[in-house]
């Protein structure tokens, strides 16, 4: 396999990997020798998706190879003068090295961070097992300074702390501080802003930043997420299945890409403007407010949001424009929804409703309520007070009290295709079950039906034996779309079914959405944390905060002229490039 | 931090409570059993011959004449205040016919205990350590055979080498006169206690080497590693102490089980301790005698078990930290 | 088509059992276990039927005096052929084994499966009522209801199965509980699909690996278990031709008569031993299987 080896002046980078190949102990090659320069005080991002060997190529560089791979070739060189290949080092050298001149960040600090140790010990720890520091309470200052420098409280007490009594940003930044505190001249950072809400995750990445700029760190940032490599990285490189297929400054690479995977990546990103083509549907834009599609794809424009209602709902934000037409249907209707657990409430006082044909976006960050508020109305959480109307008539609250209609009508759509389709049994067994129990008992119109559900979602026959074990992430959730949708149902809850699965996946998902939607004229709820996904799916776009509905309106109005401080607050911290 | 205490101190209390009641429910259960047994219990002391007064004396003694639920409590009375009952077999009581035998018991277990858990515990870690290797290979290939076969046939295995046939350096049944401690004949003491250790350090080290691949492929021991701690250190610090919660468990459930398998193992070397006394009592439906080692058991179950919670809470950082609700 | 639709609608037949099986007899030591275990059970279940031809004796038959050679193996304390009271005494020792294990297996995987999918105060009551059953060990267990019921057949049987059942129940309980958070129960809920056939067509494929596992643990246990007591003098009663009977009848005269005991407890431990292979096969693929999904 031959790469773009990029023509950077070898002599001068701060960790320079050539011709990097690892194999599992199988003898599969899934490095094919990559080549990169990481420069002091610069940022070079390793873009790809799932399985592109990304982190496989990070950790590599600090000559750790994780259980089922063997030890990689080729060269990894530190710019400290010595021609020392960490690839060749022995252990006891290697280990001298790792953690003072080249650290790492890695991606979950919840599993890093060794639970029954104080964090102060932990970041104390690295110190001495490097002779950093005489004695241990000047090991303790610089203790302090590195939490000082993450932006943490660094008193006694809360060095004191265990991992468990901070929340993820602050583990984050603790991993951060422990990769900072023996002044390494390179850092190798794993996905370090995953899990983390967009609020955190600014925070996070601007501390990143200052660091490596302050203290000259060359850093090796590894992600998929590319909205975060325009806000972070100086260099990037696209990794595709082991190779590096296009490296390049970072405006050059993300704004005139030249490899077409590249293009394809760039293409399927969201973005919030709504200004790219995210697969193969435009964007909900502001310049095209379609709602329902006529019968050729002609968009009404009479704007049949309502306002109304919402803000009667809503105290607080005045009401918005164009009032509602009188032409689609309300279809769902959800009065003063609320549910608490113990002293915690979970949904506070809930109001919106929702027309026939009409996508609407629900969004809030962890711990906000959305998926609680989803499973409400699909029924799976029957512990609510308040009531859910469909066409005017009030639904019963558990799914085994709702009538079989009613069932039929909402369908729900988990988060993780991993977990939603039974691995025992076949795509046609587990599509076929909404059918089997709304009554439809002849065999063979079942698997007409079951059929007809596949190719809508562009999986076909030859899917129908299969289980879910032989299919990938996409076509999983592709399967349980198709579950949902071969009852017919006039309104399809998604739970955050993008989540689990890569941008160009994400991409394709959104894409057979909107397809469903203007096809079927079914309305939709899409539940997720991704506000930059708003323009790509929803009409409409409610914000929700700690379990109460803090702004409400057609996408466009919120995210033009957010409302609510919290929306504003999301929105100024969205990574986003052009 | 006395927050904190005193949310250790409220699980603590709870656990405690919830032992109690366990006991209490078994007691029940191993009194009502009894209650089912067919014949007289005084007629089954005295035997076929015995006068009709001598009998209606110990139904007296033994409060046969008062309703069930007052014999209940008796008994139960008498497990406190250390009046166990008649045995049937002998006509002595029972607490005097157990007091040597509890105690000859103890060493042994305590015996096979000090050689299990230490050794398991380190065969286990370097079985883990020497992953795929030849070590780690023999390790888990004699565990797995020595934790399938049943007590007994180790013991047997064990006689048949080092007392019988192959080698005859040890004796293979205990024969300490009556009265004498079990420890001043130390040789005789070799084989029983070898064969309970044998039986269960294999699910020790089986625990220990399953626990310790888990916590080294954990994302904290792979970070410590990246930070440069030397491989020692990695071993001791920071993996070692998170297997050792889980093991504590199932070293708990060993030394629990022990209470009961050394019943096998004691009348197999004719080791004057519980377990000798506990089949005999059965062989002659001696029911008091089997009442009261059945409490017993289960109470040192329940009290080993306890001990494993306290375990797992001291060592759960959560827990010590957690805020008092 | 119809073979499809038929496959289609009987969830169960088409899961992943012989895979499973499959997966697990690729193991070196699954053979052996398998040879060793076939080879055992072949003694036990042949034997009874060979004993007039192999030895002319019955196994309960005095041939004579005591530790002559006129068979095989010699014969016992009391005269009686060894040979022909090993080749009668394992049969029974398997089949009690196998019916307690198989109580056991009921028992506890409807207790266990029933209290995790009802969570809340049922779970909470039948984990408490398994507390105080696990509070007494098996052994002291299985004595208690000898001393009352005596050393009988059945009461061999149901004693071993039901002390087996709290262990199984608890082993079902925390694998049913993994499997009952994932979505495609919620999905079966969200239809209406019956609690019933949720537990039979959505959790019981879900944890066979677990559950096998566990069935060949307690089959090994349990044939220890019954030999345990024959040999405590307190299973099977004399004259009947049983192992671990027999070794206890022998084992006074182990120097003199070395068969009588060493046949048996080698037959117990083959057995065993084999059982035990076979089980710690099926936990490796069990756990591949899980970790390749």
């Amino acid at each position: 396999m031959s790469t773009n080896i990029i023509e950077t002046e070898v002599t001068t980078g701060a960790l320079c990997a050539t011709d990097l190949r690892v194999e599992t102990d199988a003898g599969v090659e899934i490095l094919h020798g990559i080549s990169f320069t990481l420069q002091p005080g610069r940022i070079l991002a390793l873009v790809g998706e799932s399985g592109s060997g990304k982190t496989t190529a990070g950790l590599a560089c600090m000559g750790h190879f994780r259980q089922g791979l063997a030890k990689g070739t080729g060269t990894v060189s530190l710019g400290d003068g010595g021609a020392r290949n960490i690839l060749d080092l022995p252990d006891h050298q290697l280990r001298r090295l790792r953690g003072k001149t080249i650290s790492y960040v890695p991606q979950d600090p919840a599993l890093s961070l060794n639970p029954s140790m104080r964090i102060g010990e932990q970041i104390a720890e690295t110190l001495r097992v490097h002779q950093i520091g005489a004695t241990d309470s000047a090991r303790r200052l610089r203790v302090a300074e590195v939490l000082a420098e993450v932006g943490l409280s660094n008193d006694r007490a809360y060095q004191r702390r265990y991992p468990h009594q901070l929340s993820g940003g602050q583990q984050q930044r603790v991993g951060i501080a422990m990769a900072f505190a023996c002044r390494p001249s390179v850092i190798v950072l794993d996905e370090p802003t995953t899990g983390l809400d967009v609020t955190t995750q600014a925070v996070v990445l601007q501390t990143i930043d200052e660091l490596a700029e302050r203290h000259q760190v060359a850093g090796l940032y590894i992600t998929h997420d590319l909205a975060v490599v325009a806000q972070i990285a100086d260099e990037v490189a696209v990794m595709l299945e082991g190779d590096i297929v296009e490296h390049g400054a970072t405006d050059q690479v993300l704004y005139s890409p030249r490899h077409a995977y590249t293009r394809r990546l760039l293409a399927a990103v969201p973005d919030l403007a709504g200004k790219r083509r995210v697969g193969l549907v435009e964007a909900i834009t502001g310049e095209q407010p379609l709602v329902v599609p006529g019968p050729h794809g002609v968009p009404d424009t009479t704007g049949a949001i309502s306002q109304v209602d919402d803000a009667k709902l809503l105290s607080g934000t005045g009401p918005r424009a164009t009032p509602a037409a009188a032409d689609p249907q309300p279809l769902m209707r959800v009065r003063d929804l609320s549910l608490s657990y113990g002293e915690h409430k979970v949904l506070d006082g809930i109001g919106f409703q929702l027309l026939e044909g009409e996508s609407m976006m629900l969004l809030g960050e962890s711990g906000s309520g959305k998926t609680t508020l989803s499973r409400c109305v699909a029924g799976l959480n029957d512990e609510y007070t308040g009531s859910i109307e469909l066409f005017g008539k009030e639904l019963a609250t558990g799914t085994r009290a709702r009538s079989s209609e009613d069932r039929r009508r909402i369908q729900y759509v988990f988060q993780s295709p991993f977990s939603s389709l039974n691995p025992r049994r076949t795509i046609a067994e587990s599509v076929g079950v909404p059918l089997q129990m709304s009554g439809i008992s002849d065999k063979r119109k079942r698997r007409a039906l079951v059929l007809e559900a596949l190719d809508q979602v562009k999986l076909g026959e030859r899917f129908m034996e299969r289980r879910p074990g032989d299919l990938s992430g996409g076509e999983r959730q592709r399967a349980a779309i198709a579950r949902a949708l071969v009852n017919a149902p006039s309104l399809l809850v998604c739970d955050e079914i993008t989540s689990a699965l890569d941008v160009s996946v994400q991409a394709s998902i959104l894409d057979l959405l909107r397809t469903l939607q203007t096809d079927h004229n079914m309305s939709m709820l899409f539940v997720t944390h991704n506000i930059a996904l708003a323009r790509h799916i929803s009409q409409r776009l409610a914000v929700l905060q700690m379990g109460k509905i803090v702004d409400i309106g057609t996408t466009d109005d919120v995210l033009d002229n957010p409302q609510h401080r919290y929306t504003q607050e999301l929105l100024a911290n969205v990574p986003t490039f052009k | 931090m006395d927050r904190s205490y005193q949310v250790i101190t409220r699980m603590i209390a709870k656990r405690l409570l919830v032992s109690l009641i366990i006991l209490f429910i078994v007691s029940l259960l191993v009194f009502v059993a009894t209650l089912l047994l067919p014949g007289d219990p005084a007629q089954a002391i005295l035997g076929q011959q015995a006068t009709p007064e001598r009998l209606a004396a110990l139904r007296e003694q033994m409060n046969l004449n008062d309703p069930v639920f007052v014999r209940y409590f008796t008994w139960l009375g008498g497990l406190f205040t250390g009046n166990l009952g008649y045995s049937a077999a002998t006509g002595g009581p029972v607490t005097a016919l157990l007091a040597d035998r509890i105690q000859s018991s103890l060493v042994l277990m305590g015996l096979a205990a000090l050689i299990s858990i230490p050794v398991g515990i380190i065969v286990g870690t370097f079985s883990a350590l020497k992953r795929g290797r030849a070590f780690d290979n023999a390790t888990t290939g004699v565990s797995l055979v020595l934790a399938s076969l049943p007590e007994f046939v180790i013991g047997i295995g064990l006689v048949a080498l080092f007392s019988t046939s192959v080698f005859k350096i040890l004796p293979s049944v205990t024969m300490a006169p009556p009265g004498e401690a079990v420890w001043n004949y130390p040789v005789q003491l070799v084989l029983p206690t070898i064969t309970l250790a044998l039986v269960v350090t294999p699910y020790i080290v089986r625990m220990m080497r399953a626990t310790m691949l888990e916590v080294l492929d954990s994302g904290f021991v792979e970070m410590a590693r990246l930070k440069g701690v030397p491989e020692r250190q990695v071993v001791l610090r920071h993996a070692v102490p998170h297997a050792l919660a889980p093991v504590a468990q199932v070293i708990a459930i060993q030394l629990a089980w022990m209470a009961g398998g050394v019943v096998v193992i004691e009348f197999l070397f004719r080791y004057p301790g519980i377990g000798q006394a506990l089949v005999d009592a059965v062989a002659n439906r001696d029911v008091q005698v089997v009442q009261a080692l059945s409490i017993l058991i289960a109470a040192a179950y329940i009290v080993v078990n306890l001990l494993a919670d306290l375990v797992g809470i001291f060592t759960n950082p959560k827990l010590r930290t957690e805020k008092a609700a | 088509m119809s073979t499809v639709d038929d496959a289609v609608e009987q969830g169960v037949a088409v899961s992943r059992p012989p895979r499973l099986l499959a997966r697990m007899m690729r193991q070196r030591q699954a053979k052996v276990g398998m040879v060793l275990t076939l080879a055992v059970l072949l003694v036990a279940l042949a034997g009874p039927l060979l004993l007039p031809w192999l030895t002319g004796h019955t196994s309960t038959e005095f041939t004579g005096r005591p530790f002559t050679d006129t068979g095989m193996f010699g014969t016992d304390n009391l005269g009686r052929d060894v040979l022909s009271r090993f080749l009668d005494g394992g049969l029974r020792l398997i089949i009690y084994a196998a019916l307690a294990t198989a109580l056991g297996m009921v028992v506890g995987v409807a207790v266990g499966m029933t209290a995790a999918y009802s969570r809340g105060r049922v779970d909470a009551l039948i984990m408490r009522g398994n507390d105080v059953l696990l509070a007494l060990p098996q052994l002291v267990f299985a004595l208690l209801a000898i001393t009352v019921l005596g050393p009988q057949g059945w009461v061999l049987v149901v004693v071993i199965g039901i002390t087996h059942a709290p262990r199984i129940a608890r082993v079902t309980r925390s694998a049913t509980a993994s499997v009952i958070t994932e979505d495609y129960i919620r999905a079966s809920e969200m239809y209406a699909v019956p609690r019933y056939k949720i537990l039979l067509t959505e959790v019981l494929p879900n944890i066979t690996g677990p559950l096998m596992v566990e069935l060949g643990l307690r089959m090994t246990y349990s044939i220890g278990f019954v030999a345990a007591l024959s040999f405590l003098g307190l299973g099977m009663q004399p004259p009947t031709a049983d192992w671990g009977l027999m070794i206890n009848e022998s084992r006074i005269a182990l120097v003199v008569q070395p068969w009588g005991v060493l046949l048996p407890v080698a037959a117990i431990a083959v057995l065993t031993v084999g059982t035990n292979l076979l089980t710690d096969s099926l936990a490796r693929a069990s756990a591949n299987m899980n970790a390749g999904n």
